[in-house]
């Protein structure tokens, strides 16, 4: 029982939540503060993850310069898909966000690629770099029933450190007069049009911020694990969404908090069904259908959410947007 | 009185001493739907002028297509001296020409104080980079909300300032709303239909606030179906039927033109022009 609980309590920290409560960061400025649909929140982490370690691997550059590849290619990415549809009513950005989140997976992972982009098997082995940053002195540093080595610790440290950076950041920005023209965005833009705010370059700074965001959050997901193009499907941008209007989407701590008790949720139910299979208290279920059921659980739970508290857990009631 | 607006007789089209803005060949077709047909018209600088006309008359296209919000087919305009045909909303709203919208548009997920400060001009914190460093638009924003506080109070919304702007009712959301572009500190001023829905106990300060507009130096130009707003606070009326103007001039003598009678008995016959019974718009 002890190490159910302390699997699932783990989970508040790990460096996998870190980064989904970075990436839905990024859409708490894109969906919650600006009212852009951004469903390829996925396409962000994917060009981080490659951007990443294509240039460690591929072109052999450094952590920091390998960091400012993918950065760029975050902010080409952002160009990329607010140009054509910026302009355009909301639902566009959704469908082309989606699209080119599916087209980027479906490319890295062909074989023709494999030389680049490791295919379909992905790529490992990148993150000596970063490692090699680890001031943590080398050894097993074990808590209650945790058991981390220095590379663990340095990894948990150095994503909450950019998860809380760039949480006072979107906080400074969305307090400052610029989140004024943003939230104004979200409500009506012809309203803030009509008061002289170039709107359509304030889209895209939204779309560039919270991109990188995902971007950063997708360096974060891959350092400590490998890139595998199967987690960039349509799934991953839908758990960061459930992430997103658990917390309240027009929160920044939210993201942080929703990423927590997804994650933990997560493990604690599928331990605890897990078990109870094991030793014949859950005779219903096989061990197999256990990591679909706890999705199921997760969808239900979210229903619930939605239904009696649709703002979410830290959002304002008046700041609304299951209103339609 | 006419003679010092006009250059010469009241006619449609005709030319004023001092114009601020100037319209030729406007034309706006939706599918087969000519919506907008201005040959041209002249909007007097410094004064009060009413755009009036029965719905549908292609007042509001009108309004969109000079503010930037719609393309024309066709046509120019110049907005003291700046030809402003392709400028984007955004622009014209910079250079001192801003307007409000028929259906209200209030932001309503932020406070009646922020959409206020919303309609600042040259506040560096709207920068994405400048935002990060408060001393660098803290000062403005200390003017910014002394600014929209007179206003406010001027609107008798002072109390509402920390409100969202979604607890407000109809008739103050359109004083916000034109509030909101006063904060522009604009030049003209464009309002589409401004009192529709305001509590008449409110219709005489708005009145005397649209004055007070004109006193600081404003122009305005202002859609109505409120004859009696016309006739107490306008300086000139222009008629516009079908997307054309087709009457102008101070306002008891447009009034009497019988151009003007049959362009409102030709869509609705109910309207009394000589009455104060207000039409109902869209
Ligand atoms: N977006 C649009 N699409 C099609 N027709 C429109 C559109 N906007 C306005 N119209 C048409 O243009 C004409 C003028 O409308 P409008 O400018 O709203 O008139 P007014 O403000 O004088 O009542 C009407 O016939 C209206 O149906
Ligand atoms: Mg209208």
């Amino acid at each position: 029982m002890d190490l159910i609980l302390g699997n699932a309590i783990s989970w508040l920290f790990q460096p996998i939540t870190a980064a989904y409560a970075l990436a839905a960061i990024g859409i708490a400025l894109h969906f919650g503060f600006t009212g852009l649909l951004n469903f390829g929140q996925a396409v962000f982490m994917a060009v981080g993850a490659y951007g990443f370690s294509i240039s460690v691997k591929f072109f052999g550059l450094g952590f920091w310069p390998a960091v400012g590849v993918a950065v760029i290619a975050s902010i080409a990415m952002a160009f990329l898909l607010g140009i054509p549809t910026l302009r355009l009513r909301s639902d566009y950005l959704a469908i082309v966000t989606i699209a080119a989140a599916e087209v980027f997976r479906f490319i890295v992972s062909t074989t023709s690629a494999q030389p680049v982009t490791g295919g379909p098997q992905g790529l490992n082995q990148y993150s000596d770099g970063f490692y090699a940053m680890n001031p943590i002195p080398v050894g097993h540093y074990k808590f209650w029933v945790w058991d981390f080595n220095q590379d663990d610790l340095f990894a948990i440290a150095v994503s909450w450190v950019v998860v809380v950076f760039f949480a006072i950041l979107l906080a400074i920005l969305i307090r400052s007069p610029w989140g004024r023209v943003i939230k104004g965005i979200r409500e009506d833009e012809d309203a803030v049009r009509s008061l002289g705010k170039n709107v359509y370059s304030y889209k895209m700074q939204s779309l560039v911020v919270g991109g990188l965001m995902g971007t950063f959050a997708g360096i974060l997901f891959v350092l400590p694990t490998s890139v595998q193009p199967g987690n960039y499907g349509t799934t991953l941008t839908f758990y960061i969404w459930t992430i997103l209007l658990l917390g309240g989407a027009s929160t920044v701590i939210g993201s942080i908090v929703g990423a927590m008790i997804f994650w933990s949720l997560l493990s604690l139910t599928g331990d605890l069904l897990s078990t109870g299979v094991d030793n014949g208290t859950i005779t219903f279920l096989t061990q197999n259908q256990v990591g679909a059921i706890r999705f199921i659980l997760v969808g239900v739970a979210l229903m619930l959410l939605v239904i009696f508290r649709p703002q979410g857990i830290f959002g304002n009631k008046k700041e609304l947007y299951f209103n339609a | 009185m006419p003679s010092q607006i006009a250059i010469g007789a009241a006619v449609p089209g005709c030319a004023k001493v001092d114009p601020i803005l100037i319209a030729d060949n406007v034309r706006r077709q939706f599918g087969g739907n000519v919506a907008v047909d201005v040959e041209h018209v002249e909007i007097p600088r410094g004064l009060i002028t009413a755009l009036i006309g029965p719905n549908g008359a292609g007042k509001t296209t009108f309004f969109n297509l000079l503010t930037g919000f719609d393309q024309p087919n066709s046509g120019d305009w110049t907005f003291d001296g700046v030809k402003l045909a392709g400028v984007p909303a955004f622009k014209v709203a910079r250079m001192g020409m801003v307007r409000t919208f028929q259906l209200t548009k209030s932001l309503n997920m932020i406070t009646v104080m922020e959409n206020m400060r919303l309609g600042a001009q040259r506040q560096p914190g709207e920068s994405l980079l400048r935002a990060l460093i408060k001393p660098l638009w803290k000062r403005n924003e200390e003017e910014i909300t002394a600014r929209a506080a007179e206003l406010l109070t001027r609107f008798k919304l002072d109390t509402k300032s920390d409100d969202f702007a979604a607890s407000l009712s109809g008739g103050q959301r359109k004083l916000l709303e034109m509030a909101r572009a006063l904060m522009t500190q604009p030049r003209l001023v464009m309002l589409d239909e401004p009192m529709a829905g305001v509590n008449p106990a409110l219709t005489q300060s708005l009145l005397e606030h649209i004055r007070g507009l004109k006193n600081e130096g404003m122009t305005v130009l202002f859609v109505e179906h409120d004859m009696h707003m016309v006739r107490n606070i306008s300086d000139w009326v222009i008629v516009m039927a079908e997307g054309k103007i087709v009457a102008e001039g101070p306002p008891n003598e447009v009034m009497k033109n019988p151009a003007v009678i049959d362009a409102y008995l030709g869509a609705h016959h109910d309207t009394d022009l000589g009455t104060d019974k207000q039409a109902k718009g869209n």
